[in-house]
This record gives C-alpha cells, sequence and structure tokens, in this order.
C-alpha cells in the first residue's frame, strides 16, 4: 500500500489552520472585545480567562507556517510574498498584543493604559490583516514560473475587505462565546450580550462573504454548481454545507435564549467549520488558487514521508496535552471566589 | 529581485533575529536555572530556593512573552523574504523546523501555562514536571535550529537533482551533520553562560544595595559556580568549533584571521583594521610564528587565505573580524570572572568584595553580546552564501520590491524599540526591586491581580 502523502499533508494543514482559526480566535476575538469591558476588573477577568493558553494557542500558528515551507514550499514560496504587507501587519500586531499579557502587570498607570490598548488593537488588527489574507488568497495568486508575478497591492480589494470585517465578526463571536463560557456574573451578562450583536453581524457578514464570492469569482460559482446564472445539480452534495452553519448559528442563538453557558461556543465552532469548509470546495485542490494545485507544491516524497513518522507519534501527545491543560484551566475565572 | 530589495531583506532578516535570539539565549539557561531551584525547593524545602524561583520565574515569563512573539515572525519571514531559499532547502530542512515545532514549541506554550498559572490547580510534584517539560523544550527547540542552520554552514547527506532542486539522501547526515553536535554543545553552553551572568549581575546588583540579602547571596554563589564551570568549558567548545570551521569553511577562518594570503605559519592577528578594498589589515597588531598553533594545525602546513578565494566570495572580512573578537574577549573576561569569584568563595571573602560585585554587574549583559556577536560570526562569515556552496543569498531572495522590505522594516525597527524598550524596563525594574524576602501570606482571594504569574502560588509545598 502507498500512502497519498500530499494528500495526507493537504489534510493535515487544513486541520491545523482550522485549529488555528477557532483557538487564537477566540483569544483574538476577547482581545477585540476588550474596549467594551466596563471595568479594569472585567478586563483583567477577561485575560485571566486566556492568559494560560494563548501561546499554545498561537502555535498552531506556527505550525500553520513551519508545516507549509516544510509540507508545501512552493505554495510557502509564492503566498508570503504576495500577501507580503498583511502577514507582516498580523505579525506586528500579534507582537504587540502578545507582551502585552505580560507588560500589562508590569506597566504603571500610562504604562498599562498603553498595553491594554495594544492588547485590544493589536488584536483587531491581527483579525484584520488575517481577513485580508485570505480574501487575497480566495481572490487567486498572480504566477508565473512558479514564482509570486503580481503587485504589492493585489491582495487589496472591496471583496478582501468585506472578508476582513467578516472575520474581525467571527472572532468576536468565538471571544463573545468563550466568556459566556468562562465568566460569571456582570461579566457574563456582558458577554452574552457581545455574543448576540457579534453573531448578528457574522451571520450578515458571512452570507454578505458568500454571496460576493459567488458573483465577483466565477470560478468559485462554477464549483459550487452556479454557472451563468444557473444553478445545476452539482450544488447538491454542498448542501450540507451551509446547513451546517445556519445549524450554528441556531445553537448559538438557542444556546443564549436556554442560558446555556458552554452551547453558544460549539454553535460558534460549527459555524467557523461550515465557512471552511465551504471555502475548501471554493478551491480545492489548488492550494495557490487558481494556478498551482497541492500536488504540484507539495515537498518531496521522503521529506513528507519522514514529518508523516513524526507528525504520527507527536500530534496524539500534542493534542493530548492540549486537552489536559485546557481541562486543568476549566470552570469559571474571575468574580470573588478568589484565585482558585 | 534587485540589489537594494535583497541588501533590505538582510537587514531585515538581521535585525529580527538578532533581536528574537536575545531571548531564547536568556530562557533556555533560566527555564533550566528555574527547573533546579524548584527542585531544590521541593527536596530541602528551603525558602530562599521557593523566593528565587518566584522572583526569577517572573522575569522568566517577560522574556519567554519576548521570545515567542519574535520567534512567530521568523517563521513567517523566510516565505516573505526568502521565497526562493524556501522553496530550495525545504525538501531538506522543512522536515527539521516541522519537528522543531511539533517536539518543543508545543511542549514549551502548553506547560509554560501551567508553570505560570497552574501553582493550585496541580501538585507541587506536577508543577516541577511543568518546568522541567518547559526547560527540556527549550533545548530541544535548540536542538533543531542549530541543526538546521548547521545544514546550511556545511551541507551534507542530499544530492542536487538535474532541475536543480535538493533532495536528502541521508536524514542522519542532514540532521547530524557534521559541524552540528559541536555547535549545538557551543550555543547551549553559550546560553547557559548567559543566564549565570544576568543572574550573576542581578544578584550583584541586589547585594550592593543591601549587603545580607540570603536570596541574592545564594543566586550569587549559584551563578559563580555555573559561570566558573561552563565559561572555561565554552572555550573548548568554541575552539572545537573554529577547528571544524578551518576544515570545512576555510574561507569563514580567513576571515575570521584576516589571512589574506595563503601560505603555512600565519601569523595571529590580535587587532587591526581589516581592509577589504586593499586585501591587508591596517594597523594590526599580530604576533607571528603562533597562527597554525592557535588553528591546532602543524606550522608548516600552509592555510588558505582570502587570495585562495575571488573576491566577489568574500564575506564582510572586518565584521567577522571584530565579531570574532569581542565573543572571544568577552570569554576570556568570564573565565577571569569565574576564577575571582571561586578564589572569594573560597577565601570566604566574597561578600565583602564590592569591587567584585560592581564587576559581576558589568558583566551581567555580557553573555547577550557575547552570543550576537558569535552569530554574526557564523552567519556573515557564511556569505555571500545562504546554503554554503550551494546557493547564494542574492538567488535566495523573495520576487518583492524594495519599497515593500524597506517599509516593513522601518515598521519592525519602530514596534521592536517600543517592546524592547518596555520590556527592558520591566526587567530591570524587577530586578531593582529584588525577590521578595518572605512572600506575604495570601489571604484567600485578595494580593495579587487575577491572571498574574504568582496568582496562586501557595505559601508553602503542599506535599
Amino acid at each position: 500500500m502507498t500512502l497519498d502523502l500530499p494528500l495526507i499533508w493537504a489534510a493535515l494543514i487544513a486541520v491545523a489552520v482550522l485549529l488555528y482559526v477557532l483557538l487564537d480566535g477566540f483569544d483574538l476575538g476577547v482581545g477585540i472585545l476588550f474596549p467594551f469591558a466596563r471595568s479594569p476588573k472585567d478586563r483583567d477577568a477577561m485575560m485571566e480567562s486566556i492568559a494560560p493558553v494563548w501561546d499554545g494557542n498561537e502555535t498552531w500558528l506556527v505550525l500553520g507556517g513551519g508545516g507549509l515551507f516544510a509540507a508545501f514550499p512552493l505554495a510557502y514560496a509564492v503566498l508570503a510574498p504576495a500577501l507580503y504587507l498583511p502577514l507582516i501587519l498580523m505579525l506586528l500586531a500579534l507582537i504587540l498584543r502578545g507582551v502585552a499579557f505580560e507588560f500589562r502587570l508590569h506597566g504603571r498607570k500610562r504604562g498599562k493604559a498603553f498595553w491594554t490598548a495594544a492588547f485590544a488593537g493589536g488584536s483587531l488588527v491581527a483579525a484584520l490583516a488575517q481577513g485580508l489574507v485570505l480574501g487575497g488568497f480566495i481572490q487567486g495568486i498572480t504566477v508565473r514560473d512558479g514564482r509570486f508575478a503580481g503587485q504589492p497591492f493585489d491582495w487589496l480589494t472591496p471583496y478582501s475587505l468585506l472578508v476582513a470585517a467578516g472575520l474581525v465578526a467571527g472572532y468576536a463571536l468565538l471571544g463573545g462565546c468563550w466568556l459566556v463560557w468562562k465568566t460569571k456574573d456582570e461579566l457574563h451578562g456582558d458577554a452574552r450580550r457581545w455574543t448576540r450583536i457579534a453573531g448578528a453581524g457574522t451571520a450578515v457578514l458571512l452570507a454578505a462573504v458568500s454571496l460576493a464570492t459567488l458573483t465577483v469569482h466565477p470560478r468559485v460559482a462554477a464549483r459550487w454548481g452556479f454557472i451563468d446564472g444557473q444553478v445545476s445539480m452539482d450544488v447538491l452534495p454542498f448542501l450540507p454545507i451551509p446547513i451546517l452553519g445556519a445549524a450554528g448559528l441556531l445553537i448559538v442563538v438557542e444556546g443564549l435564549r436556554r442560558r446555556e453557558h458552554g452551547m453558544p461556543f460549539a454553535g460558534a465552532a460549527l459555524i467557523f467549520l461550515s465557512g471552511y469548509l465551504g471555502l475548501a470546495v471554493g478551491f480545492f485542490p489548488a492550494i495557490v488558487p487558481p494556478d498551482i494545485d497541492f500536488r504540484q507544491a507539495a515537498n518531496a516524497d521522503n521529506a513528507l514521508a519522514l514529518m508523516l513518522v513524526g507528525v504520527s507519534l507527536l500530534l496524539p501527545l500534542i493534542l493530548g496535552y492540549t486537552a489536559w491543560v485546557y481541562w486543568l484551566f476549566r470552570g469559571k475565572v474571575g468574580g470573588d471566589e478568589g484565585y482558585h | 529581485m534587485d540589489f537594494d530589495a535583497v541588501l533590505l531583506a538582510r537587514l531585515q532578516f538581521a535585525f529580527t533575529i538578532a533581536f528574537h535570539i536575545i531571548f531564547p539565549s536568556f530562557t533556555i539557561g533560566l527555564a533550566s536555572f528555574l527547573a533546579v531551584l524548584e527542585g531544590l525547593w521541593l527536596s530541602t524545602r528551603r525558602d530562599v530556593f521557593r523566593n528565587l524561583y518566584l522572583f526569577w520565574i517572573k522575569i522568566f515569563a517577560l522574556s519567554f512573552g519576548m521570545g515567542v512573539v519574535s520567534g512567530v515572525v521568523m517563521s513567517y519571514e523566510l516565505g516573505t523574504n526568502w521565497a526562493e531559499f524556501s522553496k530550495t532547502a525545504s525538501p531538506v530542512i522543512g522536515p527539521l523546523l516541522a519537528f522543531e515545532v511539533l517536539t518543543a514549541f508545543f511542549l514549551e506554550a502548553s506547560f509554560l501555562g501551567v508553570m505560570l498559572f497552574g501553582w493550585r490547580k496541580v501538585g507541587p510534584g506536577l508543577h516541577f514536571v511543568a518546568t522541567v517539560l518547559v526547560a527540556v523544550g527549550t533545548l530541544i527547540s535548540a536542538f533543531w535550529i542549530i541543526s538546521a542552520n548547521s545544514w546550511m554552514q556545511h551541507p551534507t547527506g542530499f544530492t542536487i537533482l538535474t532541475d536543480g532542486s535538493l533532495r536528502a539522501t541521508d536524514w542522519m547526515a542532514v540532521i547530524f551533520s557534521p559541524t552540528f553536535p559541536t555547535r549545538f554543545v557551543h550555543m547551549t553552553l553559550a546560553a547557559y553562560l548567559t543566564t549565570a551572568l544576568a543572574v550573576g549581575g542581578a544578584s550583584a546588583w541586589l547585594l550592593l544595595k543591601q549587603r545580607a540579602q540570603p536570596e541574592s547571596r545564594m543566586a550569587l554563589r549559584m551563578a559563580i559556580a555555573m559561570f566558573a564551570i561552563v565559561a572555561p568549558l565554552q572555550l573548548v567548545a568554541g575552539h572545537d568549533s573554529g577547528k571544524l570551521v578551518l576544515e570545512h569553511q576555510p574561507l569563514k577562518t580567513a576571515a575570521i584571521e584576516a589571512y589574506w594570503k595563503s601560505g603555512p605559519d600565519q601569523p595571529q592577528s590580535l587587532v587591526g583594521l581589516p581592509d577589504r578594498e586593499a586585501g591587508k589589515t591596517r594597523f594590526e597588531l599580530a604576533i607571528p610564528g603562533i597562527g597554525n598553533m592557535i588553528q591546532g594545525a602543524p606550522r608548516d602546513q600552509a592555510l588558505k587565505g582570502l587570495d585562495a578565494w575571488p573576491r566577489e566570495d568574500w564575506p564582510v572580512v572586518g565584521l567577522v573580524y571584530w565579531s570574532f573578537r569581542a565573543m572571544v574577549g568577552l570569554g576570556l573576561a568570564m573565565i577571569g570572572l569565574g576564577a575571582w569569584g571561586v578564589w572569594l568563595i573560597a577565601r570566604n571573602r566574597l561578600d565583602g568584595s564590592v569591587w567584585f560585585m560592581r564587576a559581576a554587574v558589568a558583566m551581567g549583559p555580557a553573555g547577550f553580546v557575547a552570543v550576537i556577536a558569535g552569530w554574526i560570526v557564523a552567519e556573515v562569515g557564511r556569505q555571500p552564501w545562504s546554503i554554503y556552496g550551494v546557493l547564494r543569498t542574492a538567488d535566495s531572495a523573495s520576487p518583492v520590491g524594495a519599497g515593500q522590505v524597506s517599509a516593513s522594516l522601518l515598521a519592525f525597527m519602530i514596534i521592536y524599540a517600543i517592546v524592547f524598550s518596555a520590556g527592558a524596563v520591566y526587567i530591570l525594574r524587577l530586578i531593582d526591586k529584588g525577590p521578595a524576602p518572605d512572600p506575604e501570606p495570601l489571604p484567600h482571594g485578595e494580593g495579587r491581580a487575577p491572571g498574574t504569574a504568582l496568582a496562586a502560588v501557595p505559601a508553602e509545598p503542599e506535599a
């Protein structure tokens, strides 16, 4: 039996990116919601809810970058220069918000205010930049002779700005749901309200992005079975994807209505899963849309095979201790019950 | 990509990676130091070790955070600025970098959370395990990154296919390329040395302010023991590393020592101003007749000088030459400081020696400078190649224009300046405050802000 190594690696990278989006998504979302907190005490509690896990969450981003370098070097070498400015913007924003976790505790009055703003602003800008990267990616990259051959601002279009706004709303939804789950009292009440607003925003923007994608990018529309304004039966196998998203939204709404604490987060995760699968349908098997597919971009088989041995031993271990850390820090934070 | 953009990309990479290496150099050693402190606390139950642990973990958390975020940059910068390098190198060293993420980064990041915030959630034994795992993670990370870099210095275990792409043929030869074991030891010792000097400098600073402070007395003694042992070992490891450079990268040796002409019986240049254009060293102070001996080569063996290579293959000789001298000079000063400290301890005169304390404070940052200088020797000395003998730096860059690279370089400089100055101020403030002699008893639900590293530290280790 021979393994289809490029396909396995495409699946692994896709899972890593999805885990990144879900995990760092909620802690970036908490940062986006930071300015709306009523009091410094609430902000401390928001920070406390993510402080033990944010570093692990961000490591999935390093796995995304490092994994692309190692598994699909051609994709890495084309995408990074094509999305140069939003990627650098994302990195700079992640730096500011990342150091803010510690710096906020050490700054005095003005310093603390500065790092509080840096955490909120950095989270927002990182989310926007990731949205621009995503938008630029969906739109397609100009490639010649295996190199990026477009212009520095190709990624900047009304479409990519719409995607960026959608991602910010989505991260705010994840962050809000996380806070509903992890906080209590007044902050919990605020989080429910933020979740409602972010959920509505996400629903509207996700619908808008979907429509825009189908109208602006005929290539993607054709995949979904929309050709020249006609709907073909090809759309049928993909129908579960929007249904999944609608179900996710329903779970968020129902969870909030029933005053469930963990349920909205599960719903938000389903919405993201639906959006993610929906995108994948639009361009699979391309890894640099529209021209480079994942097989062309794949690394040498012996490199992929070696890494697969490593990943099959290490990934279960990583998922295991990551889950253990989340379990360890389970339960509500803040309030008056002391520090556990 | 035009020449300016390549130069700017090199500047950007040099700037971001030099900034980054400061933090791993410190946290690799500090993580091990914390593991030792916690182990000593658990086994002896002496408060002094707990107080030192709680003091240094705060500085560790700050430094580690800066290391993490500046490290994320590196994993994308290879693509944004060095796309052609990435494409070429990935079939061979891609797995090494992937293994670094899988074996080290997740381990460090996950157990750091437990280490900082898990005090009351796990028992002391498990907390100690978390500290040890973070320390092990930092060393594993160094293993893979030095392995990848050593392959770039002297690539082995691969072949070049007809289309010009590289394929690994022997993974063990890729991972354990000839210069790797020695360079890994050299870097690990450098990290331990850097930390020992920083801990020693901070403790000496506190003792100059307040003489009898028991925590700082203990930490200073531990630091002296560490650098008194490690600094001489580092001389040996560095010398071994130098011999490997002579064997595998003789051009780098020629630049380090400013050998302009090939021949036997090279002189040992001590100081001078290498002039690359003129092909000679101005205002040179050199000892004739001992160059070969220092390189561990017989006196009558011809050592290659820069004239053995075309001039366009020469690195920037002056920078390599002077960085090497800065590194070695500081290393010798570290050995001296270690010997002085041991002598004072042996004669029981350490506590009263104000001059030693001042010297230890002055040498506190020496490790950082030496590490950066050493990396300049390694990296600038490899130029004009990114993979020695295989891929030129000029052919490694991404197809991006000078405008983007310079704008991002400027942005990195501004953001890093803010982050670095704030981080340095916070760390120096913590050092100036010193370890809390007796951590205040923690009333339930009061005292420290939630989310802080110390939010839930028990006053006593629970059995």
